[in-house]
């Protein structure tokens, strides 16, 4: 594949005119594996919003997977696991009904899920190590089950570009470690991965190159391991790991993203 | 039987069979998208389109129809458009309909049919054989729509973003399910009224939701109840001398009450007998362990210990540790981490 799997020029990202993130450059490679690092209200995660097409791109060019963000048709190609802590909503649905939802993006606007669809679905739910929960409610899941639900939601996707919005913030350490083990194995199979999170740390085994964001720039670029030379502990100038007291910006609606009016 | 001998009763009949299955086909996914209200909304615009319909002479079904459609699109593009001002927009469209509805009504020259209540509170026996026509035609398309579409609405109703990002259509997804509550409201206008509407799209599925586990089944569920709420509500309203739609709307609330008040005495009655099983084994000799002497037995995510025919699995509470019996149980305890 020529085109980069993400390609920033200058790009401007943010919400009605009030730009968040502020000409930023950024290359990532097919089959990279990116930590998106930053504080509360740092840009991060509008970021990678701009890349989904659910913040505006506002000035500058933003390319996904060879095509401007706003043109790409098969959309389906990328997977994307949101920052949200449950799955369930009003009405009960099951492990397979919530994951099957990945699948339909790849099936045009008619199609049924197939038994070839329904395979996938499976496996991404067995991958995420609750193959044997595939008929339960969600609901009846821990909130690590359900954030794995999630993932496994963008996996059955089968996208070539994942990107996750603080998958492992508030969860518990064996879903950490479940979580960990599934990117690897995404990842190795070359699927390009953007994970935006507050600390790298649980995921440093997979993620091998940072981006660090500070007031909707870009401050760092390089290897995790240089980011975060021994898991954060240290707080030394440059680090952009370090933890910033949480500034208040528009960018966070965090709690409502999911269901805004 | 008798109620079956009549042909106003036999069209009542139909029609409340047609509303029964269709307004919570469409209801659960507005419960799921949190905008239950909708439906209620969607019966004020209505309003004003029975208004032209009388005021023009032609059958009000027809323009309610057209009325309630335009009001769902308008609905749905004002909600994509704006964040807060989207609120205050449905409540002007809403009260405006109804507002609408009365004052064109009132226009109407005398000696014309303007009964209003009919429209807001249902006359199901006034029902004629050409609004079943139209009754059937709008069941099997709403149904249609819902059988083709249903995984995409469901999609869309359950994580509008993630729709979004992945490139479904979530503004055409949503126009066609207010389309299909437009159509709903129109249909359910003489069974159930313009006021009651809402009810019959959102208590089946609030009931099935007590039962089911997946979504499937609540549509299904809901849709069932649905249909037998409606065809007795009617039914005894005839003997009753009730009317129909506040009578099918109380017996669905009856019903809800039950399945509430049932499965929280199932729930208690799990409860304590967990405790009484637990009582049992508070007082074990010991804490099964690896040389205790019991035979361990791997059961999904934790080991059972067997002793003497049943399981013992170790329950760590505040009070310390109890045994529960695993004979029986299924699936496992609920909040462990799961395995990878």
């Amino acid at each position: 594949m020529t085109a980069p799997a993400l390609q920033l020029r200058d790009a401007s990202i943010g919400y009605g005119d009030v730009a968040i993130v502020r000409g930023v450059d950024l290359t990532v490679d097919h089959g990279e594996a990116v930590a998106v690092l930053g504080s509360n209200g740092s840009g991060k995660t509008t970021l990678a919003r701009g890349v989904l097409g659910l913040a505006t791109v506002l000035g500058g060019d933003v390319q996904v997977l060879g095509a401007p963000v706003g043109r790409l048709r098969e959309r389906g190609r990328i997977g994307y696991v949101p920052q949200r802590h449950t799955v369930s909503g009003a009405v009960p649905a099951t492990v397979r009904e919530v994951v099957g939802v990945g699948r339909l993006a790849r099936l045009g606007l008619f199609r049924r899920l197939r038994a070839a669809d329904r395979s996938a679905v499976a496996d991404a739910v067995a991958a995420v190590g609750l193959g044997d929960r595939l008929g339960d409610p969600v609901a009846s899941l821990s909130g690590g089950q359900q954030r794995r639900v999630l993932v496994a939601r963008a996996l059955a996707a089968e996208p070539e570009l994942l990107i996750m919005d603080e998958p492992t913030a508030g969860v518990d350490a064996a879903s950490q470690e479940a979580l960990a083990a599934v990117l690897a194995r995404v990842s190795a199979a070359g699927t390009t991965l953007v994970v935006v999170t507050h600390e790298a740390g649980p995921l440093s085994g997979v993620l091998t190159r940072a981006i660090a964001v500070d007031h909707g720039r870009i401050s760092y670029d390089g290897p995790l391991a240089g980011a975060a030379p021994d898991g954060g502990g240290h707080h030394h100038p440059g680090d952009p790991d370090r933890l910033e007291p949480p500034r208040y910006r528009q960018d966070q609606p965090r709690v409502t993203t999911d269901r805004r009016r | 039987m008798e109620v079956l001998e009549f042909g106003f009763m036999q069209r009542a009949l139909l029609a409340s069979l047609m509303v029964g299955l269709v307004a919570p086909a469409v209801g659960v996914f507005l419960v799921q998208r949190r905008l239950s209200l909708l439906g209620d909304g969607l019966g004020h615009v209505a309003l004003t389109g029975v208004a032209i319909g009388v005021l023009t002479s032609t059958a009000p079904v027809g323009t309610a129809l057209v009325a309630a459609i335009l009001g769902a699109v308008l609905i749905e593009l004002v909600r994509a458009r704006g964040r807060t001002s989207g609120d205050v927009a449905l409540a002007v469209l809403f009260y405006g309909g109804i507002a609408g509805g009365v004052v064109l009504l009132s226009l109407a020259p005398r000696g014309q049919a303007t009964n209003l209540d009919a429209y807001l509170f249902g006359a199901i026996t006034t029902t004629s054989t050409a609004d079943v026509a139209v009754f059937a035609a709008i069941t099997v398309v709403v149904l249609a729509v819902v059988w083709l579409l249903g995984q995409r609405l469901y999609a869309v109703s359950d994580d509008e973003e993630y729709a979004r990002a992945v490139g479904l259509p979530v503004l055409a997804l949503n126009i066609v399910l207010a389309a299909l509550v437009a159509s709903t409201v129109v249909l359910s206008m003489r069974v159930v009224g313009l006021l009651l509407i809402s009810a019959l799209m959102i208590v089946p599925s609030a009931v099935a939701q007590l039962l089911a586990r997946s979504f499937r089944q609540t549509l299904y569920l809901a849709c069932g109840i649905g249909l037998v709420v409606s065809v007795s509500g009617t039914t005894a309203s005839y003997y009753t001398g009730t009317p129909s739609g506040g009578t099918i709307v109380l017996l669905a609330i009856a019903l809800f009450l039950l399945v509430t008040a049932g499965t929280a005495v199932s729930g208690a009655t799990a409860r304590r007998r967990h405790q009484r099983r637990a009582e049992v084994h508070a007082a074990h000799p010991h804490e099964h362990g690896e040389n205790c002497g019991h035979q361990p037995v791997p059961h999904g995510d934790h080991v059972d210990y067997d002793h003497d025919g049943h399981l013992h699995a170790a329950h760590r509470t505040g009070a310390g540790v109890h045994y529960d019996e695993h004979g029986q149980h299924t699936a496992p305890p609920a909040g462990t981490a799961g395995r990878s």
